[in-house]
């Protein structure tokens, strides 16, 4: 098989993996520092209980979270040396930057929480999360950083064959990057917030430990509707920004094929990309993809015919991905709305919590299918408009990556499903019992 | 000199790795010949339990100034020593996910399936990053363009080997060393024997290794030229017979502080013999890949230097609070509370 092709795979594989993990750990953290918080300032134990709880399946999660993400700091070397030659002034400066000022600070604290609720003071423990916290949102926002350069390379010169770098504070503080930074921790807290909404419901459900996860509930419900409303807002900023900076990924995200001025946007399409058009297209909103892309309603949106073939990503994974994202966004906020408004007669509303349960797995599918959006959509390029993803591999044999593949797929399946047990295993026990408390 | 400064500093990067993470991976190699019950196993795990993550993050700063630092170093260092380095990665991953799993649920089987993960984790991760060093340290056969001319068995030649039993056996003994720090009793006096007994094959490899790299490798021609430059190998070998002589008086903190040293001052001896080749051809001296021709921009270079300026000393002084608040023994109290593995 062809090596790119196993390389990407592989990258593939890695990424989707890992961000199996990332989103919870980073939502999961706001809401045990914020449950932390209310137990010292109220010193109801609860809270405390309820840190701890959370704080086990958080830590579990966290650490296949942190393990898978070693691989993909060392495969932009082993499987995409093309790359790492060509673009390392500029993006290794920036993984670096993420590993020393970030990484370093929540992989120590967090040992520091877990094992220190005996050894600090209750508010001197609460810092450590809080740290943990910002540690993580501080990772999230460097690697983000470094992908949106991916995306929309700026502050950069090609010079001795290869891009460095000449203005760091632009690739840092580039509106494209600001935005998907907004976009992918928005993202991962409503993940956050809808698991421990689920899992409350669960046990609301059961009758267990009903003033417990009620609590969690309403801390959890107040993140989710707060960040589902303002994630359309915030995904609808990033896709005008994508008119602007990536106008092959939203054709094809949109399965718009002919250039046109007040282009209209219609609900049901089912692209055909071998004939270069949409099989159907149906239930059209006059000129509002143009409305959509460029704020303006007559605005020129250009289609994928205007690119050569070997310009353009698959239409089809990215379409699909980026409608079901998008349908799935909507989903979050008004079932956010609906909790927010049964907040506090949760036992009576049996339905919404079973709805909930059910939930707990969508937010996780919406933050992958963004990411299949956003790399597929990047394609043929590794670095947009800069270097083809044909060129950057690695010279290595077939068989090298063809094996490497297989171990990741065989490794990554068994830790995930284990993980993923144990996840479900605490969630479903519960918290321990209090003292003296028949279990 | 900016790019002499990165290869200085890649180097200390990668020393404080090993020595940090290097008395996780000897603890988790030697673990499962010196416990005796689940109480002895659960010592050595708790005995990591709040630093292993942090030890980690320094194998990740490391290889990520070597991608920002040496781009084109990090894209053939890498690719070329692909095998070594997923399987390195790949037990990291058994090893880390080992401490989370194994205490979760309480099975016999269960705890034997991650025990067995650990070891592997620790042992493979140990062994393969000597051969990969020992490798570098003697030249791997790139050619002009940075490609390897050779597999996974041409690295595991007699040199690359040995190498690899001198990073487990100082591991050995710096994870028995911290298990005697950790730990009371029996468990303490056992953990005291196992430094004391592997020190003395320690010593037995050490020397054939400063021997074998004598006529395998060149590492020693800056140190001819620069005699004051000896004072490293000095203080390698000083410190690796002061161990000795800490563990015979059972001072356990300070024969750990000296194995620390000992294996800093090993690596930066491969280090600063290298300099300032990063990674030497054996095919032709002319492919090596240097400080120089493999660097960032003077740009990059600078931006990193003020990075690693304010954050490594920093790094420095919160991991070493860690290391002072958990500093005691672990009593049976601490492992039978909620907040342990």
């Amino acid at each position: 098989m062809d090596i790119v092709l196993l390389s990407r795979l592989q990258f593939a594989v890695a990424t989707v993996f890992h961000f199996l993990f990332v989103p919870l750990s980073l939502g999961l953290v706001l809401i045990i520092a914020i449950t932390e918080t209310i137990y010292v300032r109220t010193g109801d134990e609860e809270y405390k209980r309820m840190a701890k709880f959370w704080g086990k399946i958080f830590l579990v999660n966290f650490v296949v979270g942190v393990v898978t993400g070693l691989t993909l700091e060392f495969q932009f070397g082993t499987n995409w040396s093309g790359y790492a030659k060509y673009v390392g002034d500029v993006f290794g400066s920036i993984l670096a930057i993420e590993a020393t000022t970030s990484f370093t600070i929540e992989s120590t604290f967090i040992g520091i929480w877990f094992f220190g609720w005996k050894r600090l003071s209750p508010k001197a423990h609460a810092v450590c999360i809080w740290v943990v916290a910002v540690a993580a949102y501080m990772s999230a926002y460097w690697i983000l950083v470094a992908n949106s350069w991916m995306q929309h390379p700026v502050g950069y010169v090609i010079r001795n064959a290869r891009a460095e770098l000449v203005d760091f504070l632009q690739i840092i503080t580039q509106p494209f990057a600001i935005l998907a930074i907004l976009h992918v921790t928005f993202a991962a807290v409503i993940v956050g917030s809808f698991f421990v909404m689920g899992v409350s419901s669960y046990h609301i459900l059961r009758k267990q430990n009903v003033s417990f996860f009620t609590k969690s509930f309403r801390i959890a419900v107040v993140l989710a509707l707060f960040f589902s409303i303002t994630e359309i807002v915030v995904g609808d900023f990033h896709g005008k920004m994508m008119a602007k900076t990536q106008p092959t990924k939203l054709a094809a995200a949109e399965s718009q094929w002919e250039t046109m001025k007040g282009a209209p946007f219609y609900l049901l399409v089912i692209p055909d990309p071998s004939q270069e058009r949409n099989l159907v297209q149906m239930f059209g909103i006059p000129k509002m993809l143009s409305w959509l892309a460029h704020d303006h309603w007559d605005a020129e949106f250009k289609g994928l015919k205007s690119w050569p073939e070997k310009d353009r990503p698959p239409v089809l994974p990215v379409f699909t991905a980026f409608r079901s994202m998008v349908g799935l966004g909507f989903l979050f906020a008004l079932v956010s709305i609906v909790a927010f408004w049964k907040r506090n007669r949760l036992e009576e509303s049996p339905r919404l919590l079973r709805v909930l349960i059910l939930m707990i797995p969508l937010p996780y599918l919406a933050a992958e299918l963004g990411w299949m959006v956003t790399e597929l959509g990047r394609q043929p390029w590794i670095v947009y408009d800069m270097l083809r993803t044909a060129d950057a591999h690695s010279p290595l044999a077939g068989y090298q990556v063809a094996t490497s593949l297989t171990a990741f797929v065989v490794v990554y399946s068994l830790i995930g499903l284990v993980c993923f047990y144990l996840i479900a295993r605490f969630a479903h026990r519960g918290p321990e019992p209090l003292p003296g408390e028949a279990t | 000199m900016l790019q002499s400064i990165w290869f200085l500093l890649w180097g200390i990067l990668w020393g404080v790795y090993f020595m940090l993470d290097g008395f996780d991976l000897g603890l988790g190699t030697l673990k499962p010949f010196i416990s005796r019950n689940d109480t002895d196993k659960r010592t050595a795990y708790n005995a990591m339990g709040p630093f292993w993550d942090g030890n980690e993050v320094w194998l990740v700063a490391a290889g990520g100034v070597t991608f920002a630092a040496f781009p084109t170093t990090y894209a053939v260092m890498f690719s070329s020593l692909y095998s070594p380095l997923l399987l390195i990665l790949f037990g990291l991953i058994i090893r880390a996910v080992s401490f989370e799993f194994r205490g979760k649920i309480d099975s016999p089987a269960w705890k034997g399936l991650w025990d067995l993960c650990h070891f592997v984790g620790s042992f493979v991760p140990a062994l393969l990053f000597g051969v990969a060093f020992a490798n570098i340290f003697q030249g791997i056969p790139i050619n002009a363009d940075g490609i390897l001319q050779g597999n996974l068995l041409s690295l595991l030649n007699p040199y690359g080997i040995l190498g690899g039993a001198l990073f487990v056996l100082l591991f050995l003994v710096h994870g028995a060393l911290w298990l005697a720090v950790k730990s009371t009793g029996d468990l303490e006096e056992r953990a005291g024997k196992a430094a004391s007994g592997i020190w003395w094959v320690l010593l037995v490899v050490a020397v054939i290794f400063l021997a074998a790299t004598w006529f395998k490798t060149s590492l020693y021609r800056n140190y001819l030229s620069n005699p004051i430059l000896l004072i490293i190998p000095v203080i390698a070998v000083l410190a690796l017979l002061t161990t000795k002589v800490l563990i015979m008086k059972k001072t356990w903190w300070k024969s750990w502080f000296s194995s620390c040293l000992t294996i800093f001052a090993v690596t930066m001896f491969g280090v600063i013999g290298l300099y300032p080749n990063l990674l030497p051809s054996s095919i032709d001296p002319a492919f090596s890949l240097t400080a120089f021709n493999s660097s960032s921009s003077h740009l990059t270079l600078t931006i990193m230097l003020v990075v690693a300026l304010i954050f490594v000393p920093l790094v420095i002084i919160y991991q070493a609070w860690g290391y002072y608040l958990f500093r005691e023994k672990l009593t049976e109290e601490h492992l039978a509370s909620d907040e342990s593995y």
